[in-house]
């Protein structure tokens, strides 16, 4: 009945703005949550106040600790979101008042003017050149400038150019020659802001951070000294799009600075006024990026990085720190350290700081960098207000302690650093998790308002003699100013093949497209070359023309005379032009040879296999089943909850025990949840979509099919081998030291003295990594410990108290009920020893203090140890049946730790909980939602498509050598036995197409399509062959 | 086409799409400017470099070819597929000096997809390095063509090459990448070169039974039912599968070892 109704509603206000989930912000987690609710057949909107989607990631030169370029992973991203038919952008706009319910809220926001007609706009960036007017650049972080019309950035999204309000026109009604110079009208001053109303179930907040400004205090004399910088200053002038195009120059002078220093938490962990008392929990990492880029740049660099403590709580962080440590000329220097002053003659700047033994130190530098934190955005307040939701005390929103992504009123959720500081790849688990949540909310209306592209058949032209087409733009001036392009359209004309040749002034115009498409039918073209710039961003859109014009999309190649030609050569017209007929010739060469390609629709079983029930496994299953999917859930042991049965409560105070018995309940309720307890997966078979896995439990051995397979299987705790511990009874985990507390031990309530020892079994040789949320849990049981005794000592020994985020807070409250924090160096652990004096038994720890440079003694009647967390005992059993890889310390490896955190790079394998990393239960329940949203993105499909450029064999070729069986990592590749002896085979699904098989094959059987030898040949001959 | 004053050097390169594909786009957006010698050819890896391209680039008339791909440990892929490319440029390398040819001229580089001025770099480097080495085959000391034969005979052994090099082009040295360097001596090209397999059919024994024209992948084996069989040296690759399907009781394929057929040695 409801479904009735909703069809008929979704019909009547289809031609109106109406669609099913609205997401507030198009920075990386407003792009995934739009990017995986479009795949699960929802219609997005995508909104976004600035002019472009791509938040502050496009600003960031790298990422850490991967030291990816931002932009290059970022912007493929930005094209997905265009071009998906379920989303659509609204940029530069904002939201002014949300009315309605969950599941029927009306949105009304405002569209700033452009004062461009962005249908007639091509792009072309004319107007840009001749804008008299120039401003401030916000992209650059006002260090360069930039016009006032202008696109906001290069990769930008729409990539149409947009008036700021420093134009003279705007301002005076003066100029205009931006107006006079754009050859499609496309300028129009008469703009106004514009209000639309958009209906729609639910809405994510993803409206991100905001750098703290360091202006509002003046003790760092940013805005003042011209060589005092902010980090997110740094990136710019890290960034080869930044304002000096990679060079690190200073502003006074415009020179290298060779002494650089930075000043963490600036604007963190204080409780001073205008700072924020939380850690932002990025920086301590960014900072070391930057350190390792900036000797990329400059090896002769010396740098300083004055810290408080090393929060490197990430995966792979601590090796990252340990890079950026051991680079020469790098000195990291733990203490308080602020801006003195500068030389007035060469606007050096000067730190002070202390230091253990100096004392208070001045020492000079050529450049200081603020490792500014992040803080809630502009007008989060005003924010709050008209989405109807409440903040926390930060500024940041009120979440759900087992639900991250809730907001306080219902249908709205939040995703990204809105949540409070988190860094790229969270915010992007939580734009995933917020998104199945929504499709929890609209399951009933998935796919009722998606769209689908419908195409022609193909008409088969395999016999056809090549009638190929050339298409030479012109792309405004850029390419057309330098590369003789009528002379190249003629020249194509003479190459074999070519029937019909043009030029174009801006091929990738709508116009455009549709005249291509026309051609193609009505001049018979069986191949297409459009010569004109990049296939990274180009091709899907030309290819899709070709589709439409019905003739098969592998008969299109691009010939790049832009960014490989006229841009690169712009001074040698002539040679550039030669150069352009040569690319162009290489085109037509491989357009001979191209085949058509059936990219293949495998069907997908509609099921989920979640490996694991514990808190991730739960709520991932739950999260999927109650988007209408059977899931079959397999837990090793007798009961469910995994390590969660042994938490009582977080750090914050919420009950874990009633949380999960609750989440248990609604498990065994779904009707859609299988259970098998006791279960072992015995084999593990198939791909993407259809995968067929063998489980032994205690309902007997089963086979489950299923499409999707989630990783959940959690960690371990390590068992120490240190300390006393099994040795002595008062000495206890972290996790056993809870149990008691929890349990009312007498034992345990009546201790007078408590001291904890932090990084026991991790951060060391065998295990190089942080355990991330060991400092939490010392810091909860300490403040646990006061609350029920606070007559007792609490001392906790630490190297480097990470209570990254919020969590800062409850150490600064440890703190201050008299938890004694006492820091040791690696090298000097601490020592226990069980006493007898006195006729009283204790236990003696001894550690040297560094900064009162002694040995201090406590008498503890407790140690309790901050135990690693351990990959789960069989994570490599798993990781083999699975495919899927495990890393350095043995944790599951995601398949992009930044974009891709909960995907495995085998398809249709998802990751989620303490499988992947130690994390705080919040973090688990992020993730697990995270992963149930992208196992929809899969599910919600009928059928999933694979590329058709993957490798085939010529049996008659094939002399079973297996080479290429043997190189192909991803298992696609089998060997047969024929009547003509052992052959290769390829497995169309599992094959990537990365061709490295098709170079061991000695005889050629085996070739990559769409990169065979024939088209590569055929290029490399035309390319050395009669250079024009 | 150029005049005799100014040497335009042919250069080819081979590029991985998600890589240095895109740090050339980059430095294209960038307008960072380089010399017009070059022109690139998209692959998806730079493992889809084949040695085969190499050597018929050299053949075609290239002064300079260059293979970019993604850093180490960047791949795309899991296959790690640079880490192929590599070991597979380094022994084109040393083919390259053995038949007299600069090994200068074959350069591979990783640029990732945010290194456009890297490119830019690189480009003008490569380019500066061939215009000082002349035409191919100038500075090596060759006149005229004399050096295409070699590299053709070489391109001729790839398949042998390849069989016979097959676990060092698919090691992976992810703790000393440098030592790749070092992976191929002279000796073993010498070696390698100089114990190349020659298969015969002894006409006497040959029983015409067609078994091992079947099976050759290359069709290099003439003959018919009752015909007795022959090897067209031309078309074989000395892959020796015809040796392992002539079955036993017949014998009548022999294997040889051709004498030097470079017929020189490392200059």
């Amino acid at each position: 009945m409801l479904n009735q109704e909703m069809e008929m509603l979704c019909q009547t206000l289809q031609a109106g703005e109406f669609g099913d989930v609205m997401v507030v912000g198009g920075g990386i987690s407003g792009i995934q949550a739009a990017l995986d609710l479009g795949t699960a057949g929802f219609k997005v909107y995508l909104v976004d106040r600035a002019p472009t989607i791509g938040g502050h990631m496009a600003q960031l030169d790298k990422t850490f600790p991967s030291n990816d370029c931002s932009m290059c992973i970022e912007s493929p991203k930005f094209v997905e979101c265009n071009r998906h038919p379920n989303i659509e952008m609204m940029t530069y706009s904002e939201v002014e008042k949300v009315e309605g319910q969950a599941g029927a809220f009306k949105v009304t926001l405002l569209k700033k003017p452009r004062y461009i007609q962005e249908d007639k706009c091509t792009g072309c960036t004319v107007c840009v050149e001749y804008c008299p007017v120039t401003y401030p650049d916000q992209f650059n972080q006002e260090i360069s400038r930039n016009k006032a019309i202008h696109i906001y950035f290069a990769q930008a999204i729409p990539l149409k150019p947009y008036i700021d309000q420093s134009c003279l026109y705007l301002k005076d009604n003066k100029c205009g020659i931006c107006k006079s110079v754009c050859k499609t009208n496309a300028i129009d001053f008469n703009q106004t802001a514009e209000k639309v109303e958009v209906r729609v179930g639910a809405i994510i907040l993803a409206p991100g951070f905001e750098p703290f400004d360091r202006r509002l205090r003046d003790d760092y004399h940013y805005g003042e000294y011209a060589n005092v910088v902010t980090s997110m200053d740094y990136e710019r002038l890290l960034c080869a799009t930044g304002p000096y195009e990679g060079e690190i120059l200073r502003a006074s002078d415009g020179k290298h600075p060779r002494r650089i220093a930075w000043i963490q938490c600036v604007g963190s962990r204080r409780v001073t006024p205008g700072d924020n008392s939380y850690c932002s929990a990025v920086c301590c990492t960014y900072t070391q990026k930057q350190v390792i880029l900036t000797k990329d740049h400059d090896a002769e660099a010396r740098c300083a990085i004055f810290h408080n403590d090393i929060r490197a709580h990430g995966k792979d962080f601590e090796r990252f720190f340990q890079r950026a440590e051991k680079l020469p000329d790098v000195r990291f220097i733990r203490g308080y350290a602020s801006v003195a002053r500068q030389d007035p003659q060469t606007r050096n700047v000067f730190v002070r700081y202390a230091t253990p033994v100096q004392g208070v130190k001045e020492e000079e530098f050529d450049m200081v960098v603020l490792s500014v934190g992040l803080t809630p955005l502009a007008g989060h307040e005003k924010l709050a207000d008209t989405f109807g939701i409440e903040l926390n005390a930060h500024g940041f929103c009120q979440i759900e302690p087992f639900n991250p992504m809730r907001t306080s009123r219902p249908g709205v959720f939040v995703s990204g650093a809105f949540q409070g500081p988190v860094d790229i790849p969270e915010s992007v688990m939580t734009a995933s998790g917020a998104g199945s949540q929504c499709g929890q909310l609209l399951s009933y209306r998935r796919g009722k308002l998606a769209r689908e592209r419908v195409y022609p058949e193909e008409r088969d032209v395999s016999q056809e003699e090549p009638r190929i087409g050339v298409y030479v733009c012109h792309c405004g001036a850029n390419i057309g100013r330098i590369v003789n392009v009528p002379s190249t359209v003629a020249y194509a004309l003479s190459l074999p093949g070519v029937v019909h040749a043009e030029e174009n002034l801006f091929i990738c115009s709508t116009e455009a497209a549709a005249m291509l498409a026309k051609d193609i039918k009505e001049r018979g073209l069986n191949r297409v070359v459009v010569a004109a710039c990049t296939p990274r961003t180009h091709e899907p859109l030309f290819r899709d023309t070709l589709r439409e014009a019905g003739i098969n999309q592998y008969y299109y190649d691009m010939a790049n005379i832009r960014e490989h030609c006229s841009w690169v050569h712009s001074k040698e017209k002539e040679a550039a032009t030669a150069k352009a007929k040569d690319i162009i010739r290489m085109s037509v060469a491989r357009a001979r040879f191209l085949q058509p390609l059936r990219e293949f629709d495998l069907p997908v079983d509609k099921r989920a296999l979640v490996v694991g029930g514990g808190l991730a496994g739960l709520t991932a299953a739950l999260s999927i089943a109650e988007q209408g999917h059977e899931v079959h859930l397999v837990e090793k042991d007798a009961q469910l909850g995994g390590m969660a049965r042994r938490i009582k409560y977080t750090l914050e105070g919420a009950d874990v025990q009633g949380y999960l018995r609750e989440l248990i309940r609604r498990v065994h309720q779904n009707p859609l949840i299988h259970l098998y307890t006791k279960a072992t997966v015995l084999e593990a078979k198939g791909y993407v979509g259809n995968f067929n896995t063998k489980v032994q439990s205690d309902r007997g051995v089963l086979e489950i099919r299923h499409g999707a397979t989630v990783i959940a299987v959690g960690a371990d705790v390590y068992s120490p081998s240190e300390y006393l511990y099994g040795q002595d009874q008062r000495v206890l985990t972290n996790l056993e030291l809870e149990e008691k507390l929890a349990g009312g031990d007498q034992a345990v309530l009546g201790a007078e003295s408590v001291v904890m020892i932090q990084c026991v079994g991790c951060r060391n040789q065998d295990r190089n990594y942080c355990s991330r949320i060991c400092c939490g849990h010392s810091v909860k049981n300490a403040l646990k410990l006061k609350e029920l005794n606070p007559r007792a000592s609490v001392y906790i020994l630490f190297r480097d108290m990470r209570t990254y985020g919020f969590r800062e807070d409850y150490y600064r409250e440890a703190s201050s009920q008299d938890v004694k924090f006492i820091r040791y160096q690696p090298e000097a652990p601490p020592r226990v020893e069980a006493m007898q004096e006195d006729g009283r038994s204790f236990l003696r720890i001894s550690v040297k203090d560094h900064i009162l440079d002694q040995d201090l003694a406590m008498d503890a009647d407790l140690l309790a140890l901050a135990a690693a967390v351990v990959p789960p005992a069989g994570a490599k059993e798993v990781s083999q049946m699975f495919k899927v890889s495990l890393g350095a310390d043995g944790f599951f490896q995601e398949a992009h730790v930044k974009l891709r955190p909960v995907d495995f790079g085998a398809e249709g394998v998802y990751l989620c909980g303490a499988a992947h990393y130690p994390k705080h239960i919040s973090e688990s329940i992020s993730q697990a939602y995270g992963a149930a949203g992208r196992v929809l993105t899969l599910l919600a499909n009928e059928t999933v498509v694979a590329s058709g450029s993957v490798c085939a064999v010529d049996e008659h070729k094939c002399i079973g050598c297996q080479a290429c069986a043997v190189a192909c990592a991803f298992g696609a590749i089998e060997m047969a036995e024929t009547k003509q002896g052992q052959k290769a085979r390829v497995i169309p699904v599992l094959c990537k197409g990365d061709g490295l098989c098709n170079t061991k094959c000695p005889t050629g059987a085996i070739q990559l399509k769409h990169y065979t030898d024939e088209e590569l040949l055929g290029q490399i001959k035309a390319g050395l062959r009669d250079r024009a | 086409m150029s005049s005799d004053s100014r040497f335009t050097p042919k250069i080819l390169g081979i590029i991985c799409n998600w890589c240095c594909y895109g740090g050339a786009d980059l430095c294209g957006v960038s307008r960072f400017q380089y010399p017009p010698h070059i022109r690139l050819i998209r692959v998806m890896c730079s493992a889809r470099a084949d040695l085969r391209h190499i050597f018929e680039a050299f053949l075609n008339g290239a002064d300079g070819m260059f293979v970019g791909g993604c850093h180490l440990d960047d791949c795309h892929y899991i296959t790690h597929g640079n880490y192929e490319a590599i070991s597979m440029v380094r022994l084109a390398g040393k083919l390259l000096e053995h038949i007299g040819v600069n090994p200068k001229r074959l350069r591979i580089e990783w640029v990732s997809a945010g290194e456009g001025i890297r490119f830019a770099n690189i480009m003008n480097e490569f380019s500066a390095e061939i215009e000082k080495l002349g035409p191919l085959g100038k500075s090596e000391g060759f006149e005229g063509p004399a050096l295409m034969p070699r590299i053709g005979t070489v391109a001729n052994l790839i398949p042998y090459i390849k069989m016979s090099k097959r676990d060092k082009l698919a090691l992976h040295l992810r703790d000393n990448p440098t030592a790749y360097d070092e992976l191929y001596t002279q000796k073993e090209i010498n070696q390698l070169l100089s114990e190349v397999p020659s298969f015969e059919i002894d006409k006497d024994k040959c029983q015409a039974c067609m078994i091992c024209l079947k099976k050759c992948p290359v069709d290099a084996i003439v003959g018919g039912k009752k015909l007795v069989h022959f090897i067209s040296q031309d078309k074989c690759i000395k892959c020796g599968t015809c040796l392992a399907a002539c079955p036993p009781r017949f014998g009548a394929i022999r294997k040889t070892s051709e004498v030097d057929p470079i017929n020189c040695t490392a200059v």
